[in-house]
């Protein structure tokens, strides 16, 4: 069975015939060709298919897109365009993409936090990243250029104690 | 020779790669569709010790959708022999050698063991004929413990008995080492199977091409699996061909085959592309993991804390097959005694069969496992002798000029004492105990190899070129695992050029197009890589230099190359572009590109009675120093603080060097406090990620890196590796911090709250 959605993707409308049982990651891997959300585990766990729906982040391989429509999706390509985005150029300047497979996912739940909170502290970039699982950096980089592009320049710290 | 006297090298370069990552582009093997593409699907044993008695896919083949379902009988040769190049039979001459079909025939032996192929014009339909697919298993006596496995009444994995690899270190008289010594430590570590969890999952796609070449893009370390899948499907390795594209990391589990022979399988028999993705449970329970270790250490020491004597047993489980555990062990054998100075050694090590899941390739290669050892026994000795277990160490530290356990004498300063000096006074003032929370601290010193064992041969090529413009290309088969491969070797080039780093871009790393450039795997990369790099970079500046000095009418040793242009040294006016001198130098019979290649030295096979003789070239010496929180209530621990300190010999990109580490400490956490396969008689109770916990932003602490730049390694400009030995010595520096904590060795991995529960109630 197929569903016609219409939604707005990166700030364009999109209209495009989905399976019924397609999720968000489906919609955009296979329906749209867009490869920039990636598919970590399918089980919502490791955070690489993280997107904004209406600005909030989702972990696209557990929403059905018929959940998109008439709805605003925004995925890493919908990021700066010609220009890159803050949170792209420190990540790339500063190191924080290694592998660059959990980078998409990062940047997006990054720009949700820095959304509500334009000036967090290391612990609540900590938090805010808690569901986007990166093997590569140990986080380091990653929360450094976080901290930087929201122009909070604060050295990193480790998490407090519970 | 201080980074100061570099252009590029040494300092922080951003990625060329960075800039495609944070954008999203399609860079990795799963990120591509094709017309006509097929999605393939696996079947796999869900027994670990079974006989097949049938397989009807009958049901399976007559779905509509359905292009192929392949059973062993349609592999041309069912074997994945995944030989090393190099004398490697000649080293493993007797073991029970036994390597995986790449579709189970008569037997599975674990469970996830691939048994059918499916390629058909759907996920939906692929997943339906997975489940009308009809094996009749029988089950069979299996062996999950490898002492058990050890036993002679144990069944058999394979016919030929479970032990696949016996190796043997002999130094001095052992016996007269125990007479001599004042105090003798002896204690057992365990480690557990630990998965490598990178993000993305075994992918690969692959079609015939315009040449009918069978052409794979597959996240691989290793682009020369093109000849295991050649071998497989009785092809001439010339019809056979892999593209690399960058890895969603690999840490060692994309070194064997992983899709490659069942991929190349269903497109060689459906001439159509062919997707195939592992799903993340499907990439728990069928890749290779890193070998759980039981490791019996007795040491024996002197009063003033130098050590006189080692005695070690070390079983490995190699898991259901060969794999390359023989080799890990190897790792384990000649690591075995730690970065220090012991005269009298005895190490029997074993890898086994069992029914467990394969273990092989993971960061580190058998070097991890040791070090917990060897540091856990320095400070047990510490303990027992009531001394500063800096000062043990300190005192037993290996020096340039003292042999290691395989007689080899190191030719360079290990550096060891500042490494560890500098990583503990980092930590800072000690914090203090408050309410239940005790602090403990901890350190890991260790050695690790870099680059493969001396007797394979090891060789590397690579292409430089200048193009009209100015700028230069690098061509070189090296897989980009995300530790900045592909960036290190264009920094090299726009050192040696004078080019800006921006000015120089590697293009393809293809089996068939590039330079072979050998395995990313073993910390090898930049030493061979690297080398042949900055050879054929070399070879390319000097014709452009000859250039110069012809148009500026001075001699070729003024010549001075930087920022994309020649001049005079002393007269910065006499300068010239390089797009203008490489205009000119076909007509000069100037060559503008260079091929050239880097052997590694090489030495002979080493004794396998007792291990002696020159096993590897060169080892990166580092170490950790972590400080935990440990809850006294609930055994809960939490690594608040770690420092590393390593001689990587010569920084190439700083951010790529502290990302190595700080990558591999937070990873050697995960190990330390959180990482176990649970496995039930073979089979995985934890194949997700939910089960699975890898560390997350709030498990990882503060990691600060201090790296060394002694100019002593043999890569490019005097650098060590430093990928693997980022993460050897983490696990023993959390284990001994914890056992400062609680006041208790504990010396099993992993450190969950119950564990460290146990081990506090046990003391108390």
């Amino acid at each position: 069975m197929k569903l016609a959605l219409d939604f707005t993707l990166n700030g364009r409308p999109c209209r495009i015939e989905a399976e019924a049982h397609w999720t968000v990651l489906d919609l955009l891997r296979d329906g749209l060709a867009l490869f920039g959300t990636k598919d970590g585990c399918g089980e919502g766990v490791c955070g690489a298919c993280t997107v904004l729906l209406d600005g909030e982040p989702i972990r696209a391989c557990l929403v059905l897109a018929a959940r998109a429509h008439a709805r605003d999706l925004l995925t890493i390509e919908g990021l700066g365009g010609d220009e890159m985005d803050a949170l792209q150029e420190a990540f790339g300047r500063l190191g924080a993409a290694q592998c660059g497979f959990c980078t998409p996912g990062m940047i997006l739940s990054a720009r949700a936090l820095l959304a509500e909170n334009a000036a967090p502290s290391a612990h609540e970039v900590r938090e805010a990243l808690a569901g986007n699982l990166c093997r590569c950096t140990g986080y380091v980089k990653i929360v450094e250029a976080v901290l930087d592009a929201a122009g909070a320049r604060r050295p990193c710290a480790s998490a407090p104690s519970s | 020779m201080s980074s100061q006297s570099y252009r590029v090298i040494g300092r922080n370069v951003p990625r060329p790669d960075a800039w495609e990552k944070v954008r999203g582009r399609p860079i990795y093997a799963g990120d591509s569709i094709m017309a006509g593409m097929l999605i393939g699907r696996i079947v796999r044993s869900p027994y670990a010790s079974a006989r097949i008695v049938s397989i009807d896919t009958s049901a399976a083949r007559a779905l509509p959708g359905v292009a192929a379902v392949l059973t062993h009988a349609d592999v041309p040769r069912n074997e994945m022999r995944m030989e090393l190049p190099g004398r490697m039979a000649e080293a493993t001459a007797g073991a029970v050698l036994a390597t995986q079909p790449v579709l189970a025939g008569d037997r599975v032996r674990f469970q996830g063991e691939p048994v059918v192929a499916i390629a058909a014009e759907t996920h939906e339909a692929a997943a339906r004929a997975a489940e009308l697919v009809e094996v009749e298993y029988e089950e069979l006596p299996g062996v999950y413990d490898p002492i058990a496995a050890l036993d002679p009444g144990a069944p058999h994995v394979h016919d030929g008995g479970n032990v696949l690899r016996r190796w043997h270190l002999r130094r001095g008289d052992v016996a007269e080492g125990f007479r001599r010594a004042e105090i003798v430590v002896e204690q057992v570590y365990r480690t557990p199977f630990v998965d490598h969890v990178y993000l993305e999952t075994e992918t690969g796609i692959g079609w015939i091409d315009a040449e009918g070449v069978l052409t794979l893009r597959v996240s691989t370390q290793v682009l020369e699996h093109f000849r295991d899948v050649a071998e497989v499907l009785r092809l001439p390795h010339s019809r056979v061909r892999l593209e690399g594209a960058y890895l969603g990391g690999g840490f060692g589990g994309k070194e064997d085959v992983t899709v490659e022979c069942l991929l190349g399988l269903l497109v060689h028999r459906t001439r159509r592309p062919v997707q195939l993705v592992f799903s993340r449970e499907e990439s728990f329970i069928g890749h290779g993991k890193r070998h759980p270790y039981v490791m019996r250490y007795r040491t024996g020491a002197m009063r003033s804390g130098e050590i006189v004597a080692l005695d070690a047993e070390l079983v490995s489980d190699s898991g259901a097959y060969a794999a390359l555990s023989p080799w890990v062990l190897f790792y384990s054998l000649v690591t075995a005694t730690g970065p220090y100075r012991v005269p009298h050694v005895k190490v029997d090590a074993v890898t086994v069969y069992t029914n467990n899941p394969i273990a092989s390739a993971y960061r580190t290669f058998g070097s991890i496992q040791t070090c917990l050892a060897y540091e856990g026994q320095m400070d047990a000795l510490a303990k027992a002798l009531g001394l500063d277990p800096l000062e043990v160490r300190a005192r037993n530290f290996l020096r340039k000029g003292d042999a290691i356990a395989t007689g080899q004498v190191l030719e360079t300063e290990p550096m060891l004492e500042e490494t560890m000096r500098r990583a503990w006074a980092a930590l800072g003032p000690p914090r203090r105990a408050t309410g239940h929370v005790r602090i403990g601290r901890g350190l890991g010193a260790s050695f690790t190899p870099y680059g493969r064992m001396c007797w394979t041969h090891d060789s590397a090529s690579a292409w430089v070129g200048l193009e009209l413009d100015g700028t230069a290309v690098v061509r070189c088969a090296a897989p980009d695992v995300g530790g900045g491969q592909t960036a290190s070797l264009c920094s090299i080039t726009a050192e040696v050029l004078g080019l800006p780093a921006e000015q120089v871009v590697a293009v393809g790393r293809d089996s068939h197009f590039t330079p072979r450039a050998g395995t990313t795997t073993a910390t090898r990369q930049l030493l061979m890589s690297g080398n042949a790099v900055l050879r054929a970079a070399r070879e390319v500046r000097r014709h452009l230099v000859d250039q110069a000095a012809a148009r500026l009418e001075a001699a070729a040793a003024d010549i001075e190359l930087a920022e994309g242009r020649a001049f005079v040294r002393g007269a910065p006016g006499r300068a010239v572009g390089f797009a203008e001198l490489v205009k000119a130098m076909p007509a000069a019979g100037r060559p503008t590109q260079a091929l050239e290649k880097f052997d590694a030295p090489s030495a002979p096979t080493i004794d396998p009675l007792t291990g002696q003789g020159k096993p590897f070239n060169d080892y990166t010496f580092g170490t950790q120093a972590v400080e935990v929180e440990v809850d006294d209530e609930t055994g809960e621990t939490r690594a608040t603080r770690l420092v590393a300190c390593y001689d990587v010999g010569q920084v190439i990109n700083r951010q790529s060097a502290e990302g190595q580490i700080e990558g591999g400490a937070v990873q050697g956490l995960g190990h330390a406090l959180l990482e176990a396969v649970a496995l039930e008689e073979g089979i995985s109770r934890n194949p997700h990620l939910l089960e699975y916990r890898i560390p997350t932003t709030l498990d990882a602490p503060a990691v600060e890196t201090i790296l060394i730049e002694s100019g002593a390694g043999l890569g490019p400009f005097g650098a060590k590796g430093i990928g693997e030995p980022a993460m050897t010595p983490t696990p023993a520096a959390v284990m001994n911090a914890v056992a400062h904590a609680v006041g208790r060795p504990i010396t099993e991995l992993p450190l969950t709250a119950e564990r460290v529960l146990a081990a506090m109630e046990n003391g108390a």
